[in-house]
């Protein structure tokens, strides 16, 4: 019998605390298990008992990378619950601010967390040394990115801007068209940080997942839409809890969930595209194609080029709704407090975010229930984890080592959004 | 200095605190700020941040000045004062750690804009040593002692350059 043990104690550029547990026995992968140990965050247990109204600001609070996310699903699903609907320019609005969000998430991770691993570097600043140029170029664009956010959400982590019903105050015109410039740049920008990534190597491994993410009519999905899935799955957002679980495992404090058929399911980027290919702006999927990416990819480790034709994405679809503005008439529509239970899914950096509330009379919350991207993705992670390091057993020490971290970073975790994440050990028998 | 020896601003200023107010002596950055931005001085700019130096980084180079007051964990006696030429070379080994993973810590900022060449023309750390880091703690009347030698030492740093003159009040 012959058994091996690879540790990395702290792994790097991710969110969070965590540890990877590998144990591998007589030459097979006998477990994975992504060991998520920062503390228990009870947001849902803080959220009972406030008002209907204090959920964004609580919720944003969850996540200093994807508050907007938070805010979003938060006052969708009070929205729900209060059969309030918003005007179509502050919905607009609302996308803005969200697209900000990715361009600042997607631009940090690709350039400072996940490129690095690509090129042979130990971190953004190392990166930084033989590649200047791209990590300004990286820089700039997540500036861009916390510019939206910083005017749109009142400022750059955690906005306060944001209400059940729209926004405490919508900018003047003036104010977004001097932005315009910045975006016009972005988008080109973008275009060229997909060239830059696109041009790595990538391990040669697929999987069949079932991608899971949201879908709407005509729009690349952010805000609203159905639940679909490459599994066939078309659900109103309101039937999450029908088709999904949480479940508890001892080695982590965040919750795993599964489909209700126990079977695993993978969010974010690569389920986004893959689902919503046919929804990219046309200048977002000539990158793609550029890039050599089809209309579905399942290679977890090109999910660096997914990230930056999404960044292609925001920044085309942000640059277009300055362009169209107009200062809406009211910057929120009159919600009036009641009971109700409502259900909010959005789609986070990371992938689809659900909060659903029950509330009421008075409108006070009675029970909260928030399920994020990296819960829904850590069953994916431990498979993929698997799946790779039985593939790639006779690979050095070290560079299996390495390519389990990035393949970690794939998915761009947050682990303390999930706990509600790391450390490296493989063991070998 | 004598005051007509003392050259007019050359453009604006930034302070900076860093810090998280709920996390006990961590908050002494903040507190610093806030009690430079009192002063009021014109063409000076006062921001706290709790440690995501990657969006100030992107910034910082608009100021000829930039002043960052943050707590260290030396650990020398609480409240001690330590000033970092941040521009003039690599900070030393005890200040480059950072505490954050996946947002980018003040070393780390540092570092990467002398690597692209976007550090401001000068850039000073004042470093508060702090000693009680709980969650939900106080500053400790150490550092709080230490605090108000540092709110001095900006102010004298910022007098030094030219910023001294207070903006005229808002109606």
């Amino acid at each position: 019998m012959s058994t091996k043990t690879i540790k990395v104690d702290v792994l790097a550029r991710v969110e969070g605390e965590g540890r990877l547990f590998l144990r591998v026995k007589d030459g097979r992968v006998a477990a994975a298990r992504l060991e998520i140990f920062e503390s228990p965050r009870f947001f849902e247990a803080f959220l009972r008992g406030r008002r209907f109204t204090e959920a964004p600001d609580i919720t944003a609070r969850i996540c200093g990378i994807c508050p907007v996310a938070y805010q979003m699903s938060s006052v969708q699903a009070m929205e729900a619950a209060l059969g309030v609907e918003v005007d179509e320019p502050l919905r607009q609005l609302r996308r803005l601010l969200f697209l900000g969000e990715w361009l600042e998430s997607h631009g940090l991770h690709i350039f400072f967390l996940h490129a690095p691993d690509f090129l042979g570097y130990q971190d953004g600043l190392a990166l930084a040394r033989d590649y200047p140029e791209q990590v300004k170029l990286g820089l700039r664009l997540k500036k861009a990115g916390n510019s939206l956010v910083a005017l749109l959400g009142g400022r750059e982590i955690h906005p306060v801007n944001v209400r059940v019903g729209g926004f405490y105050r919508t900018p003047r015109r003036s104010e977004l068209a001097a932005l315009e410039d910045e975006l016009a740049w972005a988008r080109e920008a973008s275009v060229a940080a997909v060239r830059f990534v696109a041009g790595f190597d990538f391990p040669d491994f697929e999987e069949d997942y079932d991608f899971v993410s949201l879908r709407h009519p005509h729009e690349y999905p952010i805000l609203q839409g159905q639940l679909a899935s490459s599994g066939g799955l078309t659900a109103p957002v309101a039937d999450f809890d029908k088709h999904f679980q949480e479940v508890h495992l001892p080695h982590s404090h965040a919750l795993h969930c599964r489909k209700t058929d126990g079977g695993l399911y993978f969010v974010g980027p690569l389920a986004r595209y893959s689902l919503n290919y046919d929804r990219l702006a046309p200048l977002a999927r000539e990158a793609a194609q550029a890039a050599g990416l089809g209309p579905v990819c399942r290679n977890p480790f090109r999910s660096i080029v997914v990230r930056a034709v999404e960044m292609v994405q925001a920044a085309d679809e942000a640059l277009a709704i300055i362009r169209d503005y107009r200062r809406p008439e009211r910057p929120a529509v009159p919600v009036t407090p009641g009971p109700g239970e409502g259900h909010g899914i959005t789609e986070a950096p990371r992938g689809i975010l659900y909060h659903r509330y029950r509330l009421d009379q008075a409108g006070l919350i009675t029970e909260a229930h928030i399920v994020p991207p990296t819960s829904q993705n850590q069953g994916s992670i431990e498979a993929d984890l698997a799946g790779f390091a039985q593939g790639h057993l006779e690979l050095p020490e070290a560079d299996l080592t390495w390519r389990l971290e990035q393949m970690i970073r794939n998915y761009d975790p947050c682990i303390s959004c999930a706990t509600h994440f790391l450390k490296l050990t493989v063991e070998r028998e | 200095m004598t005051d007509a020896a003392r050259a007019a601003p050359p453009g604006r200023a930034l302070v900076v605190g860093v810090g998280q107010p709920l996390r006990g002596d961590d908050g002494v950055g903040p507190l610093v700020a806030g009690l430079v931005r009192q002063a009021r001085l014109a063409g000076v700019e006062v921001r706290e941040t709790r440690g995501d130096l990657l969006s100030l980084a992107s910034v910082w180079r608009d100021y000829a000045l930039v002043i960052i007051v943050d707590a260290a964990d030396t650990g020398g006696p609480p409240g001690t004062l330590t000033r970092l030429e941040a521009h003039a070379g690599v900070l030393p080994a005890q200040v480059r750690p950072s505490c954050s993973s996946h947002g980018v810590g003040l070393a780390e900022a540092v570092e990467l804009a002398r690597t692209l060449g976007t550090l401001p023309p000068r850039l000073i750390i004042f470093a508060v040593a702090g000693q009680d880091f709980s969650l939900g703690a106080p500053v400790s009347p150490e550092v709080a002692a230490g605090a108000q030698r540092a709110v001095a030492a900006v102010l004298e740093e910022l007098a030094a350059a030219g910023w001294e003159e207070q903006s005229p009040p808002i109606d």
